[in-house]
């Protein structure tokens, strides 16, 4: 896992990183069923903060977006500005059908539609609304991610924008 | 005297919802306040008339993701009533179990978020732990922890099997000693004490001349619930009491709530003790005749109405959505005036607000439109009180 261009420094702050990511809920116009689900992950019962992982209010704390609900036309500049005002590396978790895909608003006249046509998504949590363990899931398989992207030149290895990253992938 | 303009919002740790006030204040003191609620508006009215009866429910079911089961039971129930449709007792009896098991979890839920913004998180983490009781029940109950989807027009979608019922039944008896004991700690917990009583503080004439409804009314006096005013379902045919309250701050609200939780309970376990046999669901017709309905309902939050135009089709011409949120702004609005900063949080959360379902657009003509209800602030058109 370990890349070799990778200081010593570096790699500290890709372990703390990943050992405790703190994450901010953005509710980009849903209908509150994923965001309860996800204070209900914050709560005794599924305790996300077994993980390391915190909630935290604002963007610029954080490293994982959560984004809830499908995008309304007044939310999605604001969706844009939290997601500008994240420092690097940053991940954005769609959790729910509606920020999956659009869900049953799709195609309604003030919707954008899903989070991914507003900011790049790096994981889907589908469900209407999922379940906190599904979302638990989802967090943590975007901390495998990040983990991964770290070892291995950074998260723009894998969007499309960004080619000749010149790191090849983990065997 | 100077004024100093804060905005608050759209995203902002306080806020769970996207919402913007633009608080005017002189000090610490607040002097003015301007909402802006339309942030999650999705247009949900509008696409309800373009889909029939059996894929407008899951949507009107998602206006909002804590009183999902109310906005669609009270849209069956119009529906069912222009069509002359008669629900069968048993399904009656299951959506009102379904319904109070949701009024329970939505008063826990705020019960938790109450106590955060004063800052007493033991009680936010300890609510939201006994909060799973209910929604186990609900998961066990119709399958999904949030947004049940027990309604169809005509009945409900699922039966309830005896071992269902006793399982239901059996947590009853914990969630009662949890109530006991918050009831216990409202009266003696320093924290709440000081942080809910005497603030936002609402008169009873307050109440009625704002329109506030649910809880916010009953917290100060206003003895109006619509299951008993204007009985639906099965609440005519059970034993159960409207909670009233005298103090009309977040205090006699906190009161209000905690009482039908224990109310709820009693509810759910005669529904579940006497529930009757026989079918769960009628085959309704597929469209329904032309005809106009206002169907009320009293979600956790207050008074829910749909307002139903038929047409003979299998869709509806027109659906008008009242949500209670809607119409408890204008008290939070005017109990927050004068008072420090520091008290939005707790008087916004008194109320319970759902931004999603309350979320509305008023398309104004700007070029004529010489009042400035177009906000200064976003320059957009939106719905201020």
């Amino acid at each position: 896992m370990t890349g070799p261009s990778r200081t010593l420094s570096r790699r500290l702050l890709d372990w703390a990183r990943g050992k405790s990511p703190w994450i901010t809920v953005f509710n980009s116009g849903g209908c509150n069923a994923c965001d309860i689900e996800i204070i209900a992950c914050l709560m005794p019962r599924f305790d996300i903060e077994r993980f390391g992982i915190l909630s935290r209010g604002s963007p610029r704390h954080a490293d994982i977006l959560i984004v809830t609900g499908a995008v309304t036309r007044q939310q999605a500049p604001r969706l844009r500005r939290v997601w500008e005002q994240m420092p690097e590396p940053k991940y954005v978790i769609a959790v729910g059908a509606c920020a999956s895909g659009g869900g049953v608003f799709q195609g309604l006249y003030h919707m954008v539609g899903s989070v991914d046509q507003v900011i790049p998504v790096d994981a889907y949590v589908t469900g209407c609304p999922p379940r906190p363990d599904e979302i638990i899931n989802g967090v943590v398989a975007c901390l495998g991610l990040m983990a991964e992207d770290a070892a291995h030149g950074g998260r723009a290895r894998r969007t499309a924008a960004a080619p000749g990253t010149g790191v090849e992938e983990s065997s | 005297m100077t004024r100093v303009v804060v905005p608050i919002g759209p995203q902002h740790p306080a806020l769970k919802e996207p919402l913007n006030f633009r608080v005017i204040a002189d000090g610490e003191r607040i002097v003015e306040l301007e909402l802006n609620l339309s942030y999650s508006h999705r247009g949900i009215e509008k696409a309800a008339e373009q889909r029939d009866f059996i894929r407008a429910l899951p949507l009107i079911e998602r206006v909002c993701g804590i009183c999902s089961h109310s906005h669609s039971t009270v849209f069956s129930m119009g529906i069912e009533e222009i069509m002359g449709v008669e629900v069968p007792p048993r399904a009656q009896y299951i959506r009102t179990v379904i319904a109070e098991l949701e009024r329970m979890h939505s008063h826990m839920l705020w019960l938790g978020v109450a106590a955060h913004e004063v800052g007493f998180n033991t009680l936010f983490m300890w609510t939201w732990r006994d909060r799973e009781a209910v929604l186990d029940t609900l998961e066990e109950l119709s399958g999904n922890r949030i947004h049940y989807n027990m309604n169809e027009i005509g009945g409900v979608r699922v039966d309830l099997s005896p071992p269902q019922v006793d399982a239901a039944l059996a947590r009853i008896p914990v969630l009662e000693e949890r109530m006991r004991a918050y009831v216990a700690m409202l009266e003696d917990e320093e924290t709440m004490l000081a942080r809910f009583r005497g603030v936002g503080t609402l008169s009873r004439e307050d109440a009625l001349r704002y329109g506030a409804v649910g809880p916010t009314g009953r917290g100060s006096g206003v003895d109006y619930d619509v299951r008993r005013d204007d009985p639906y379902l099965v609440y005519d045919e059970i034993p159960w009491n409207v909670v009233t309250d005298t103090d009309g701050d977040v205090y006699g609200r906190t009161k209000v709530r905690i009482g039908e939780i224990k109310e709820s309970l009693g509810i759910v376990r005669y529904c579940l003790e006497h529930l009757p046999d026989g079918p769960i669901r009628v085959a309704a017709p597929k469209a329904a005749p032309p005809g106009e309905i206002y169907s009320r309902y009293e979600a956790p939050r207050g008074e829910v109405a749909h307002f139903i135009r038929t047409n003979g089709t299998d869709r509806v011409e027109r659906v008008d959505i009242r949500t209670p949120t809607l119409a408890n702004w204008t008290s939070v609005v005017y109990s927050l005036v004068g008072r420090p900063l520091a008290d939005i949080p707790v008087i916004v959360a008194a109320i319970d607000p759902c931004l999603s379902c309350t979320s509305r657009i008023t398309v104004l003509n700007r070029g004529e439109d010489a009042r400035g209800e177009t906000s200064p602030y976003t320059g957009q058109a939106g719905w201020f009180p």
